[in-house]
């Protein structure tokens, strides 16, 4: 087995790789919210929003889950609930996008919008595409050797964690939240796409109930399987909610119905400034 | 600038009186009926209450398992989205209740009637309960249904709005 190779780089501490990325992400957001509230301001839920993310995340690398999850099944599938979805939510509603726009120069915020919707970058963040890195990666990981591979060896298996984590926040961003204003997608395909993206996260919940990882006992696999299959709904209902919820906000700015009535956007102020700067026609295109 | 705005978006009378809120009031019930039915009836009351079903019965072909799935998935995205339909005409119009309510239950009844013929029986994602006949389970569940659906249609046909002019 690969373990017996990587016995030498298994000493190394992997996972201290993927905590000093969440702790760079951590400093850098504290220094941008400093820059944009310079100029504009910046609205406090989401930076605590971005930290509360930063911290199921890194729960799921490092501390008590993933030492668990070596052994436990159903403590895999909490780190994995935490990193792939609770973690990306947050941490897409934190609008780090949004933030490094405002907090950056003028010309220097243009060129990383340009850089944002060049075609590559565009099919990438489409949600087709990162409904696909991200469930793909998924079925790859439970219906293959790579579950197995990815706890013998270290950095195999940080490379997973960073996939679904990095997957995860692409797949929400292209879904939901004041970030996805840059790429414009019609609610049809966003709704689409979430549903069968639901629809391919219960099953393969199902399908790991019936046929659970070689090594993992049948009790472990039963509730593991269950954690996935209704910690997952709880996620992904709170998408649902959001994409129905922006829907509900540009319907009615389109046809202009009492704006008191209106559910007020998460971000008042981003969304204010957004106007200013024409993307809630975009916002509004999006949401046809 | 008010008189840009298209009459059927005047936000007062009741929904009956425009006819696409009225239409949009019955849709979201008939939608959040069904929502209802196939993600927290089953769920809460069949398989938390009873516990007549399990998470997975382990007899279920490939292609019953991805149906299942993605009825689920659907279930859970109807649900939700059928409340801010409501919310949005509620918004625009004053919302008739019981025609609401009326929709509502036909959707509980449509959805019964579907899983109960399709999913049970048809597609065999599922059965009621197990280890018994199932036929008077089935009986009372078809049976049940048709009568909620019937009860949501007259309810429906008896708050229809009155037409324009009559």
């Amino acid at each position: 087995m690969d373990h017996h190779h990587d016995q030498g780089l298994a000493a190394l501490p992997w996972e201290l790789l993927l905590v000093a990325g969440l702790a760079g992400a951590a400093a850098g957001y504290a220094v941008a919210v400093v820059a944009a509230r310079r100029r504009a301001g910046w609205p406090l839920h989401r930076t605590v929003l971005w930290y509360l993310g930063l911290a199921c995340a890194a729960a799921a690398v490092t501390g008590p889950v993933a030492v668990a999850a070596r052994t436990s099944f159903t403590a895999h599938m909490l780190g994995h609930l935490l990193l792939g979805m609770v973690a990306p939510l947050l941490i897409v509603l934190a609008a780090p996008v949004t933030l490094l726009l405002r907090a950056l120069p003028v010309g220097r915020a243009r060129s990383v919008t340009r850089f944002l919707r060049s075609p590559g970058v565009r099919v990438v963040a489409h949600p087709v595409t990162a409904a696909l890195l991200n469930a793909g990666g998924l079925w790859l990981l439970y219906t293959t050797e790579l579950f197995h591979r990815a706890h013998a060896s270290a950095p195999l298996g940080l490379v997973v964690q960073a996939h679904v984590l990095l997957a995860g926040c692409l797949f929400t961003a292209s879904l939901v939240g004041p970030d996805s204003r840059l790429h414009p997608v019609s609610l049809r395909v966003r709704a689409t796409v979430l549903v069968l993206f639901v629809a391919a996260h219960s099953v393969l919940a199902k399908w790991l109930y019936a046929h659970p990882p070689a090594t993992v006992s049948l009790q472990d696999a039963s509730t593991g399987a269950q954690l996935m299959y209704y910690g997952g709904d709880v996620v992904d209902v709170t998408l649902m909610v959001l994409v129905a919820a922006g829907w509900y906000r540009a319907t009615g700015r389109r046809s202009g119905v009492r704006a008191d009535r209106i559910v007020p956007t998460v971000g008042g102020t981003a969304s204010r400034r957004g106007a200013a700067r024409g993307e809630e026609r975009l916002e509004a295109r999006s949401a046809r | 600038m008010s008189a840009a705005v298209p009459p059927e978006r005047t936000p007062d009378g009741p929904a009956g009186t425009q006819p696409g809120a009225d239409r949009r009031t019955v849709v979201s019930g008939f939608l959040f009926g069904c929502g209802v039915a196939a993600s927290i009836i089953d769920l809460a009351v069949f398989h938390l209450g009873l516990q007549w079903h399990h998470f997975y019965d382990l007899s279920t072909t490939e292609v019953a398992l991805v149906a299942d799935g993605v009825f689920h998935a659907l279930g859970w995205f109807v649900t939700v989205w059928s409340l801010f339909l409501l919310a949005d005409v509620r918004r625009r119009a004053e919302v008739v209740w019981r025609r609401w309510a009326g929709a509502v239950t036909a959707g509980v009844g449509a959805f019964q009637l579907f899983d109960g013929v399709v999913d049970h029986k048809v597609l065999g994602i599922h059965q009621i309960r197990y280890g018994v006949d199932l036929l008077p389970y089935d009986v009372v569940w078809i049976g049940s249904a048709v009568v909620v659906l019937l009860a949501g249609l007259v309810v429906l046909r008896r708050t229809r709005p009155a037409r324009a002019g009559g």
